[in-house]
């Protein structure tokens, strides 16, 4: 019924020439560069599946020419990805669950009109975006003052909120209805008790959005790892380990350890790409089902203190 | 009649004084939810604060922060004269005006053609495709750009063999990069960034597009006169929280793309690789943590002003 009367509507209106001419433009824009978002991935899939041979001879290929999942083989064979993929598993759950905790718990008791320091919280929590004190002063601390050089919690601790996950939660409280908080009250019922069995329940596309905004931060999780993980620390967060592999021969080479007699005869290539490719791959097979949720984190408004 | 004066002092101080532990007693739970909140932010944001101080020392390991020799502003004063900060200063804000400036016109380019669009299956696969690049980490975004355009093996050099032209090496030539580093920005964030645009003028009510469309508005002036102005807010609420930002680099991007390769640094340095390396390669610490606070100072005043243009224009959007 509804399309029906679209379509009467539109045959009402002439389609006019430069209604013809912006739906082609649009058409040809929005498709190439939805193209060119996706083509880098494919060529990084192509690569990674070609014999090392043809690599160095033609370049990245988008089709193997020498199909071979040999990379993949040596990668796999190693055995050190899935120690990393069980770390990153490991820091993205448990850091995702404690920091949504504690967001939410800080957005709800922020938001509430009633709560006499709500202004003085939010503020000092706000500051901290307004002015840092730069990451050598942040270093220092860390590791003279937390002594955390080379522990996970380097990695783990730091990730858990952001003011802004903070005030994106509190702008989400803030659209549930205050008679159900009301209705509590008079019901007798604690903050604690209003807040888990009234407030939570409402409040579950904004756990989804700002545990995906942490559980992606964790994932994609290499800076901390760069400043706080040291060659001693044998296991690292999958993003930071294809970093070393990409980055430092040592890494790679260390990465395939005791299957090749000498550097030379390591596919250093198609190894990158493997890991590439098993770095992200959980996340190119998720996010279009979960990408609605960072829409509603940006539509949410989530630019106000 | 001094002394009535007096206990009626102390009597209010007892009072308020009861009275805030009453109200602290009342309001404890919600105090307790936003402890951990606190507790983080004091222990990651404000307890490295009094190690600024570093910044107007000598600092040596084994004395510490506190126990290196003062030297007040000579960490400044030596950046300042060789140059450096100014580079560092010029490279961060000009890229970043790139960034912002090209980064929203293209937002509102894209948002203002897929609303265009009539399959709905079309805008959905193209969006989907569209957001890829953001959800994606900064190390893989290095390792797509290096796929790319790598002497060996990079793919514009295999086309331009292809075509039998001279080989292209832009990992020696720094003169290329604000263009390239500009180009990935804008290929990783437009998808992101237009959903703002994009949700903002499907807020707009049809019934005035339509009206437009019987009055005889071509899409051009539909465009001109109808989705930009209603996109005008928008537009310039969001520039202006950006410029907020225009002494903040995007590390994260220049890092895995440029790394470590000293012949890119002259165009292509900015105050966050800068103080990375100064950090973690060089541990000057002194030197990192003075440009670092000259960044966080001029960064704060920024905002600061921004804000105060915002509160003129529209105090619902101010930030504080």
């Amino acid at each position: 019924m509804k399309k029906h009367e679209e379509e009467s509507s539109a045959a009402k209106v002439k389609l006019g020439r430069t209604d013809i001419f912006i739906r082609t433009v649009g058409y040809v824009i929005i498709s190439l560069y939805a193209i060119a978002c996706v083509f880098p991935f494919l060529l990084i899939i192509g690569t990674s599946f070609s014999s090392e041979a043809s690599i160095r001879e033609i370049g990245v290929q988008l089709i193997p020419r020498e199909f071979t999942l040999k990379a993949y083989q040596m990668v796999v064979a190693s055995g050190g990805i899935w120690k990393s993929y069980g770390l990153t598993i490991l820091i993205t759950l448990t850091g995702t669950l404690v920091g949504l905790g504690c967001i939410s718990m800080a957005g709800y008791a922020l938001q509430r009109k009633d709560y006499p320091y709500r202004n003085a919280i939010s503020f000092f929590i706000y500051f901290t975006s307004l002015f840092s004190a730069g990451l050598a002063p942040y270093y220092l601390t860390m590791t003279q003052t937390y002594h955390l050089k080379d522990s996970y919690f380097a990695v783990w601790l730091p990730l858990l909120m952001s003011p802004w996950l903070v005030i994106l939660m509190k702008n989400f409280v803030k659209q549930i209805p205050h008679e159900i908080t009301e209705s509590g009250k008079i019901d007798g019922a604690g903050d604690m008790t209003i807040f888990v069995y009234l407030v939570l329940p409402m409040l579950k596309p904004a756990l989804a959005t700002v545990g995906l905004f942490l559980a992606l931060g964790y994932w994609n999780e290499w800076y901390q790892s760069s400043l706080f993980l040291s060659t001693k620390v044998d296991v690292k967060p999958l993003q930071y380990t294809l970093y070393e592999v990409v980055n430092k021969m040592d890494a790679l080479k260390n990465s395939v350890a005791g299957q090749y007699v000498s550097l030379a005869d390591v596919p250093t290539e198609g190894i990158k790409m493997a890991n590439a490719v098993l770095a992200t791959g959980p996340i190119i097979f998720l996010y279009p089902f979960v990408q609605k949720y960072f829409i509603g984190g940006i539509t949410v408004g989530a630019v106000k203190g | 009649m001094v002394d009535q004066k007096k206990t009626a002092g102390n009597l209010q101080r007892t009072k308020s004084r009861h009275s805030f532990w009453q109200t602290f007693w009342k309001y404890r739970v919600l105090t307790l939810m936003c402890l951990p909140a606190i507790l983080f932010f004091f222990l990651f944001s404000y307890m490295p604060m009094p190690g600024i101080y570093v910044a107007f020392v000598k600092y040596n390991y084994r004395d510490g922060i506190f126990g290196s020799r003062f030297v007040g502003l000579q960490n400044f004063q030596f950046l300042w004269e060789s140059g450096k900060l100014l580079t560092l200063t010029r490279n961060t804000i000009l890229y970043n005006l790139a960034f912002i400036l090209l980064g929203n016109f293209l937002a509102v380019f894209t948002a203002i053609l897929l609303n265009e669009l009539q399959s709905r299956w079309f805008k959905k696969v193209s969006q989907t495709m569209m957001f890829l690049p953001y959800f994606i980490s900064q190390v893989l975004v290095g390792v797509l750009v290096y796929n790319l355009l790598n002497y060996d093996t990079g793919f514009v050099n295999q086309i331009l063999g292809a075509m039998g032209k001279d080989l292209w090496q832009p990992y020696a030539d720094s003169k290329v990069w604000p263009v390239i580093l500009v180009l990935i920005y804008l290929w990783q964030q437009t998808g992101y960034n237009s959903v703002v645009y994009f949700a903002s003028i499907c807020g707009t009510d049809p019934a005035i597009i339509e009206a437009s469309k019987v009055d005889g508005a071509n899409a051009f002036q539909r465009i001109r006169y109808i989705l930009l102005p209603s996109l005008k807010p928008t537009i310039i609420i969001l520039l202006l929280f950006a410029l907020g930002g225009i002494v903040k680099g995007n590390f994260g991007l220049f890092y895995n793309v440029i790394g470590t390769n000293s012949l890119l640094y002259d165009t292509t340095d900015i105050i966050e690789t800068f103080v990375y390396r100064a950090t973690m390669t060089d541990f000057n610490f002194s030197s990192a943590s003075a440009v670092g606070l000259y960044q966080s100072v001029v960064g704060f005043v920024i905002v600061m002003t921004v804000n105060y243009v915002i509160k003129k224009i529209d105090p619902e959007y101010s930030l504080f």
